[in-house]
């Protein structure tokens, strides 16, 4: 239990995906103009992560990773299949973004335009095969911990995000010079949250 | 008085519209409007009838932050002849600071008002007034040893990254002095931390008495576990080792009512962030399993930079929550994170700095969520009666 919430308080604030690893920065990037649509795009981002990481765990232990075959009898314990794992990875994030897709398109029609293309880019997000291909790097050692670390890469996703998003309306009006009006001034907001982030690194649990 | 303003209106219309000096309009400005409350009014738009207008708004803060600046200034010669092993009167130890001291507040002003008054000139608009607090906090939010170059590319940092690319004071998402401190942290940490920083003259280590340290409590209490040496009376009135504003807890609350007194700093924050901070310090003291869970938690509010923190930086108007219940959530976190920080980060124990940047960052967004949630508020309260 006590490791479970080590898990998921590292992966939202000590290694969050955006500030730690600066995954996931380009609908982080174009999506973060208002609180409500960046809101929505990381409830999707939390809710894919959630999904993806497990059921690539499984896929990892049960199919890709040596011997992880060995279930299927004698003879297939030599067997490893870790070099399709991208592809493998790949495939279930696409098909989970086709179901969010879906959900979203059905139940929130709003937040379904106001995502345009973004939605179904988060097939290609970075935050997501990253989280898959931490999950795989760090062994993790049964699914309830992949899950938790999915859910909180997801939100640590979410929290950045809602933040950046807030502080774009919060400057909306203000005097930028004008170069740097746009996605100028905005990596630099990125950079000093950085900063402020970087109050959690180096905390150990 | 009638002699400078009489010289003031002579040269004016130099500086006015076609005269010699246009270009330079907005220093001449920048003085004119320090000097005397301007005496032109809006013709359109808000009007606010107030002689607290920014610039005096600014001076309060500055006032408020004399107690402070005096005793550091105090605090840095008589930490200094206490590590050289020196008997000393008031007078020089008074002297010995202030010769510390003093460069590095004309560094951070010099530097600063020059980015802000070429920043004016350049993008035509009034020389802001904000970098007369920024630009003594951050002196005192600095180690005494501090290499002065290193201030002024510090305040250059702040000044610029910090508020001018956001479009000048009250605009600025941060506040610029702790982005100040810790850029310096995290560029130059070997200046930053550590325990032969905090007092002037151990560095170089020259007729230092044997085995004298000068690690702060915090750090003391992280590398051998006990803060015996540091006791309450001590760290309220402030005379330990540590940056040269933030010792003093009594002359910070001075400060603190002068603030508050005037209106310019608001108590919610203040009271909010040493809730926080106490009670999140209490939890700690419940579990106890490290040393820094163990100090008692009305001494963690007199320690490091928490005094200061919660009373000079949260409080900044411009990168504090703007509603009401907003200040209340604001204030309770930030007690809340430093004292996490301090406790569990083992790098970072004056982590009350990061602790309010991390929610000046999310200031805009708990604004954001108060004023949805009292809209929503408000509407299921409106019913349309047909």
């Amino acid at each position: 239990m006590e490791n479970l919430l080590n898990i998921f308080v590292k992966s939202i604030f000590i290694e969050n995906m955006i500030f730690a690893y600066f995954l996931g920065m380009c609908s982080y990037l174009a999506v973060s103009k208002t609180v409500k649509t960046s809101f929505g795009l990381g409830i999707a981002v939390v809710f894919v992560l959630g999904i993806t990481v497990p059921a690539n765990y499984l896929l990892e232990n049960y199919v890709l990773k040596e011997g992880a075959l060995s279930w299927l009898g004698e003879g297939f314990e030599t067997i490893n299949l870790s070099f399709l794992s991208f592809i493998m990875f790949i495939a279930v994030i696409a098909s989970m973004v086709q179901l969010v897709e879906m959900i979203v398109e059905k139940f929130a029609p709003a937040l379904y335009t106001s995502l345009g293309i973004f939605l179904p880019l988060i097939a290609v997000n970075c935050a997501i095969l990253g989280g898959s291909l931490f999950m795989q790097e760090r062994d993790y050692a049964n699914i309830g911990e992949a899950a938790v670390f999915g859910v909180g890469s997801g939100i640590g996703w979410l929290l950045a995000i809602v933040g950046i998003a807030a502080i774009r309306e919060k400057i909306r009006y203000s005097d930028v010079p004008a170069p740097l009006r746009g996605l100028g001034i905005t990596f630099i907001i990125t950079g000093l949250m950085g900063i402020a982030f970087m109050s959690f690194m180096g905390i150990q649990l | 008085m009638k002699a400078l303003r009489r010289f003031i209106d002579k040269i004016k219309p130099h500086f006015e519209k076609g005269g010699k000096f246009e270009k330079l309009h907005s220093t001449f400005d920048a003085f004119e409007t320090l000097l005397f409350v301007p005496n032109t009014t809006n013709k359109e738009g808000v009007h606010v009838r107030d002689a607290m207008d920014m610039k005096r708004t600014m001076a309060t803060v500055v006032l408020a932050l004399v107690p402070a600046l005096l005793f550091g200034i105090w605090n840095a010669g008589y930490q200094h002849f206490l590590a050289t092993g020196q008997e000393a009167d008031f007078w020089p130890m008074v002297g010995h600071g202030f010769l510390k001291v003093f460069p590095i507040i004309v560094v951070s002003y010099v530097t600063g008002l020059a980015i802000e008054f070429i920043f004016a000139q350049i993008r035509g608009h009034e020389v802001n007034e904000g970098f007369l607090v920024s630009g003594m906090l951050i002196p005192l939010v600095l180690p005494v040893d501090i290499p002065l170059w290193m201030v002024a590319v510090a305040t250059a940092f702040a000044v610029i990254i910090g508020k001018e690319v956001f479009g000048g004071t009250g605009m600025n998402i941060w506040n610029p002095a702790l982005l100040a401190r810790a850029f310096l942290f995290f560029a130059y940490p070997a200046y930053m931390s550590g325990d032969t920083i905090w007092i002037s003259g151990l560095t170089s280590g020259e007729g230092i008495v044997d085995g004298f340290s000068g690690a702060t409590a915090l750090g003391t209490a992280v590398t051998t576990g006990n803060i015996d040496k540091f006791s309450f009376m001590d760290s309220f009135l402030g005379i330990i080792p540590g940056s040269i504003g933030e010792t003093s807890a009594l002359a910070i609350l001075i400060g603190a009512f002068i603030l508050i007194y005037t209106g310019v700093g608001s108590w919610r924050i203040m009271l909010s962030v040493f809730a926080g901070g106490f009670l999140m310090a209490l939890g700690f003291n419940a579990i106890g399993s490290t040393p820094l869970m163990q100090i008692p938690a009305w001494h963690h509010l007199v320690l490091g930079g928490f005094a200061f923190g919660a009373v000079f930086m949260a409080t900044d108007p411009v990168s504090a929550t703007r509603t009401t219940k907003g200040k209340y959530i604001y204030g309770f976190l930030i007690g809340v994170f430093s004292i996490m920080i301090r406790v569990f980060n083992p790098a970072y124990p004056e982590g009350v700095m990061l602790a309010i940047l991390l929610m000046n960052t999310f200031a805009p967004l708990i604004d954001h969520f108060v004023v949805e949630s009292n809209i929503k508020q408000r509407l299921k309260r409106a019913s349309v009666t047909a």
